[in-house]
């Protein structure tokens, strides 16, 4: 007693009422004639029947909400950052009186800090440090949480940097930024050791090799390379030695898990 | 007159026109038709999420990752929002699955060791509808997609068709054949239960 094969499809139809009149009327013809296949199109309402339970979906987990709407705020406050300045308001209003006392001290160090030969990559490396610190451009997505972080990071740039809090070993994420770096968009992220910040800057490294850390001081800032996974990373801050290695170490090791 | 027109056309599919007339500022439109459209499908599109990829933190950076895509794209949304969402979602989780391709092998692993214990072991448990639901996890794709899509989300052939580029008949035929596995898992434990 099988069920008739060139049916099959017309009884899984029926079931989900996509057959119009005329096919449903035939349909039904067909199954007070067909014991076989009104046997199929019983268990075919049966499954459907177990799988119509609203528990069958998976819940959303409890903060992925908030997370979502966090997410389009930063993405809301870019886009306010890059085309919200209308031509009839002057740019200097739209900053703040506070921010362009603070522009003017960062040139003002800039042009005091005294140059090295060729303002090279470090330099500005340390420039975009240092101007994180003055300008109201520490961060352009504020949170703790690497699961905004990363994301934001999407589209935005054409790699992924790896995005760990390290709040555990002492160094909390406070968020991340894009800066202009050697012609380049990078991302910069932003962590915390006690009172003191420190810009983690990541980009492709040209090849492949790896580099271990590499600690150099220049005008009073710490600065730390190396190279692995295809990444060039730098840290910029004002830390002791000791803490640049011991949050490189922390970065690696959490950084591959 | 002509070019405030055009500028409001797209949102004259959603015949709105008088409450946000006045917002000339795109950010604040963008955000609100975001929040209409998109965020009531917000479980749905986790839950689909979490059926392809049968991962929960795997479901959430997709799932992020979509919304963060709807957002920007918002704009070209016309009708039918949660199919075009669930669109995205698909993107992802294909993109996911080119990224993460390792992680895949290993889950496919683990769903395989899960399988030795026979599909009776996993059915035993008390929960009907934990049960059931890692019944249809234990299907293979493009059937799982499938099922999910039409009991779950209840969405239409033709629906499912656009959605996952395949002739309805294609549709049809994979629902058959889901509903045939699923028919000797979750009815064959029924009729066990008869016998108590």
């Amino acid at each position: 007693m099988t069920a008739c094969p060139e049916r099959t499809l017309s009884l899984h139809a029926l079931a989900d009422g996509e057959l119009d009149g005329i096919h449903s009327a035939a349909v039904e013809a067909h199954l007070r004639g067909c014991p076989a296949c009104a046997g199929e199109f019983d268990r075919i309402v049966a499954v459907r029947a177990v799988l119509s339970n609203d528990d069958l979906r998976h819940g959303i987990p409890v903060d992925l909400y908030s997370r979502i709407v966090a997410l389009v705020d930063a993405e809301i406050n870019l886009m306010s950052l890059n085309t919200g300045v209308s031509p009839s308001r002057p740019i200097w209003s739209w900053i703040g009186g506070g921010a362009v006392g603070a522009l003017a001290a960062s040139l003002a160090l800039l042009i005091a800090t005294p140059q090295v030969a060729t303002p090279g990559l470090e330099d500005e490396l340390i420039a975009s440090h240092v101007r994180s610190l003055l300008a109201a451009h520490l961060v352009d997505v504020k949170t703790s949480n690497r699961h905004i972080v990363k994301p934001w990071f999407n589209g935005r740039i054409d790699f992924a940097p790896p995005v760990v809090d390290l709040a555990t070993s002492g160094f909390p994420l406070v968020g991340g930024r894009l800066d202009y770096i050697g012609g380049k968009v990078i991302p910069a992220l932003v962590y915390q050791h006690r009172l003191h910040r420190m810009n983690l800057f990541i980009r492709p490294a040209p090849d492949s090799a790896v580099l271990k850390a590499r600690f150099d001081r220049r005008d009073g800032y710490g600065l730390m390379h190396w190279r692995m996974d295809g990444l060039d990373y730098w840290i910029v801050s004002d830390v002791e030695q000791v803490d640049f290695e011991t949050f490189q170490t922390e970065f690696v090791h959490h950084s591959r898990q | 007159m002509a070019r405030f027109g055009r500028a409001f056309k797209p949102r004259q599919v959603f015949s709105r026109p008088e409450t946000e007339a006045r917002d000339t500022a795109s950010g604040p439109v963008d955000r609100e038709r975001f929040d209409r459209l998109m965020l009531p499908h917000m479980g749905a599109a986790f839950s689909f999420a979490r059926y392809l990829t049968r991962d929960t933190g795997a479901a959430e950076d997709i799932v992020q990752e979509a919304f963060l895509r709807s957002f920007r794209a918002i704009q070209s949304c016309r009708g039918n929002e949660k199919a075009w969402l669930f669109a995205i979602v698909r993107n992802c989780f294909h993109d996911w699955v080119r990224t993460h391709g390792h992680f895949r092998m290993q889950s496919e692993l683990i769903d395989a060791q899960d399988h030795s214990d026979g599909p009776e072991a996993i059915l035993e448990r008390q929960d009907i509808a934990h049960s059931v639901r890692e019944t249809v996890e234990a299907l293979p794709e493009p059937f799982r997609e499938t099922i999910v899509l039409r009991e779950l989300e209840e969405m239409t052939y033709r629906e499912i068709a656009d959605l996952t580029h395949v002739p309805i008949g294609t549709v049809m035929s994979r629902l058959a054949r889901a509903r045939q596995m699923l028919a000797l898992l979750i009815l064959a434990r029924d009729e066990g239960g008869c016998s108590v």
